[in-house]
């Protein structure tokens, strides 16, 4: 019998049957649908964490940092190239180097210093670091309270929530309630800090012969610094003791030419008195350029860090998630696929007499098997993409739920689920294989009926 | 073995050899066919006599290729059946059997198109011929207008009248019929009776037919084999007067 009679034929057999095999079909789909909810709920948590991790910059930045600085990120990087003596210099030159390296979208300097910062006549110390306009998307300002610079020179300020908290002289206690960002906001947007600052300028070389010599003078400055944004995240947690609480934006940060802690160790090479970086920042792609951009800074004799390994754990992590969803999701649909061997053996032993008139008239063995296949298929199909609209269905309903549980705690909406399309192809192919397979034995049944004693039956 | 002078230079159509079907049941051996032999020529009209549980539904069946014998050969066209394999003996229930039953084995979820069509979809016939083929053969058999109807909606004598246009549809050679009137009155008997007459005599059909009724034989077969205790007691020409139209 030709493929499409056997359709036909069981799609007819089908509608007689009509309550029973929907139900089967209803047990394939809530089968299904546990299945693509699992694991659309594996998938859209993967990606969420993706997203955030992206956002974060941890995973598409490179830090490059001189080998002549020993204090870099990656000591172990010093056992290859170039020793730290004979290493090349951070400086612009290099910066604008690692800035052309294929997929590079920019490389920025890392400009930081600890300084004075003064509010309402009360001093404080931190770390300022120059924020660039590109962290204007950075996940850390995504619940940000205010707004971000308004320009690459703006003497504003952008401050970690902690330093805030510590402004307004509101640390929170141990156990009590933390005090949102809103409430810091109110009365420090707008607000004026004062930066103490230690310019370093250049002077003309003293005159005593030696070659190379440098000289510079270091001046004190005070700088009006307008608050702009209080940010709720920690947009600089990998960096641990060195991350900055006060941001400003990055050109005014090169700008005012801050004496940096590396400036006295790079004296003696640097005499032309322009200022090496203790740091770089190159942004890439996407993370998987990371690697590439990584050894291309290691050859050119710097040290380059990055927190890659960190996503192989991620992505593992995930994967064994993804396992155990997975998992779970196939018990509703192993349930379900108990539910179409039960149809289908009632259905043989229902339909005995028909399946013997069926042989008499000339049915071969594979004729009937194949008929009992293709009900369990067409159930498997219509179950199939039943089970894809409703795990659609309750993953668009959990993520209602959860935005506005999100909301209501004022975070950002996220979207946990997602339903890719190989998602549900694979389904589809998963509930066909899977009735098909339930059917192998009601169908090795029908077709192995004796046709005499089938005929006899009433 | 007497042989019906009619048929005597045609071909075996049917050759029997030493047929025996025992059934094991519980302790008892049943014996339903036991060393049967006989043979039947092509275009022969043949009726199978005998009480309940003679064997001459047990014989129908081993000719018909839905049961295999427990030994003896039974050759159909120069096949036998016997040495077949299961998908070898459906073909041959496909295309060289036509088989009406009894109690008409219409399948009752589908029309009569469906019914009659079935046999044509097992044999892959050409989608596009089928509707054409289907309606012409109920058409021979006064169904015409009936085609869109279900079994249950048909009286007996509709419901045979199909099962004979469903048996014929793949044009097979042997018409195997097993008590075609026995659920069915005396006046409609007679009308499927006569259209199985006219199908041996116009399309040169074999036919043989289980009956327990002598005097349907004797008005309709050209040949009598009479069975008891799966043995052949007796095989003899019809010389009695056939009636054509006649009652039962």
């Amino acid at each position: 019998m030709k493929l499409y009679d056997s359709a036909e034929l069981a799609v007819r057999n089908l509608r007689e049957s009509v309550l029973r095999n929907s139900l089967t079909t209803i047990g394939i789909s809530v089968g299904v649908a546990s299945l693509v909810a699992m694991l659309s709920l594996g998938i859209g948590l993967q990606q969420m964490a993706g997203r955030r991790l992206q956002k974060s910059g941890l995973f598409d930045t490179v830090i490059v940092t001189s080998r002549r600085d020993l204090r870099s990120y990656n000591r172990e990087q010093e056992e290859n190239g170039p020793s730290p003596a004979e290493s090349p210099v951070l400086d612009e030159g290099a910066r604008q180097k690692i800035a052309q390296l294929p997929n590079v979208l920019e490389a920025y300097p890392d400009i930081r210093f600890i300084t004075e910062l003064r509010f309402e006549d009360k001093p404080h110390l931190s770390t300022v670091a120059g924020l660039p306009s590109s962290a204007r998307n950075h996940d850390a300002f995504d619940g940000m309270q205010g707004k971000f610079f308004s320009s690459e020179n703006a003497p504003e300020a952008i401050l970690q929530k902690a330093f805030a908290e510590e402004l307004l002289n509101q640390r929170p206690k141990r156990g009590a309630d933390e005090v949102g960002v809103a409430g810091l906001a109110g009365p420090l947007l707008g607000k004026e800090l004062i930066m103490q600052y230690a310019e370093r300028t250049a002077s003309p070389a003293p005159s005593d012969g030696v070659d190379n010599s440098a000289a510079y003078s270091v001046v004190s400055h005070e700088l009006k610094l307008t608050v702009v944004g209080i940010a709720d995240l920690d947009p600089e947690s990998m960096r641990g003791a060195s991350r900055a609480r006060v941001f400003v934006p990055l050109q005014l940060a090169e700008g005012l030419h801050v004496m940096q802690p590396n400036d006295l160790r790079g004296t003696t090479r640097n005499a032309e008195g322009t200022s090496a970086y203790g740091a770089v920042s190159a942004r890439v792609k996407k993370p998987n350029d990371i690697q590439p951009v990584e050894d291309a800074v290691k050859r050119m004799g710097f040290n380059a860090f990055s927190i890659i390994d960190a996503t192989n754990s991620v992505k593992q992590f995930f994967n064994v998630l993804d396992i155990f969803l997975l998992i779970f999701g196939s018990l509703a649909l192993t349930v379900s696929s108990i539910g179409i061997v039960n149809t289908l053996v009632m259905a043989v032993l229902e339909r005995r007499r028909e399946i013997g008139i069926m042989k008499a008239l000339g049915a071969s063995d594979s004729d009937v098997k194949g008929l009992f296949f293709a009900e369990a298929g067409a159930m498997g199909v219509v179950g199939g993409v039943l089970g894809i609209a409703l795990g659609w269905l309750i993953g668009q309903v959990i993520n209602l739920g959860t935005n506005i549980y999100l909301r209501r705690q004022h975070f950002s909406p996220e979207q946990i689920w997602s339903v890719p399309w190989w998602l549900v192809l694979l389904a589809i192919v998963f509930s066909i294989l899977l009735s098909l397979l339930s059917g192998l034995y009601p169908a090795s049944r029908a077709a192995k009926l004796d046709p005499v004693q089938a005929l006899r039956y009433e | 073995m007497r042989e019906d002078n009619a048929s005597l230079n045609r071909p075996a159509a049917i050759h029997i050899e030493s047929l025996s079907r025992h059934y094991q049941m519980g302790e008892a051996l049943i014996r339903a066919l036991d060393g049967i032999s006989l043979q039947i020529r092509g275009g022969e009209f043949v009726a199978l006599l005998g009480t309940s549980g003679s064997g001459k539904s047990s014989l129908l069946n081993l000719v018909a290729g839905l049961d295999r014998p427990t030994s003896g050969s039974v050759v159909v066209e120069g096949r036998d059946l016997a040495e077949l394999s299961r998908e070898d003996l459906a073909k041959h229930r496909l295309h060289t059997v036509g088989m009406v039953f009894q109690s008409f084995n219409l399948i009752p979820s589908m029309n009569l198109m469906e019914n009659v069509e079935l046999p044509m979809r097992f044999a892959e016939v050409d989608r596009s011929k089928r509707e054409g083929m289907v309606r012409k053969s109920l058409e021979r058999v006064g169904l015409g207008a009936r085609v869109h109807h279900r079994p249950t909606e048909l009286s007996g004598g509709e419901q045979q009248r199909a099962s004979l246009a469903r048996a014929l549809i793949n044009q097979p050679r042997l018409l195997l019929a097993d008590e075609p009137t026995g659920n069915l009155d005396s006046r409609t008997g007679t009308e499927i009776m006569n259209f199985i007459r006219e199908f041996n005599e116009t399309l040169g059909m074999t036919v043989v037919m289980v009956t327990h009724e002598r005097a349907l034989a004797e008005r309709y077969a050209k040949r009598m084999i009479f069975l008891a205790d799966g043995k052949l007691i007796d095989d003899q020409p019809n010389r009695g007067p056939v009636h054509p139209g006649g009652g039962l």
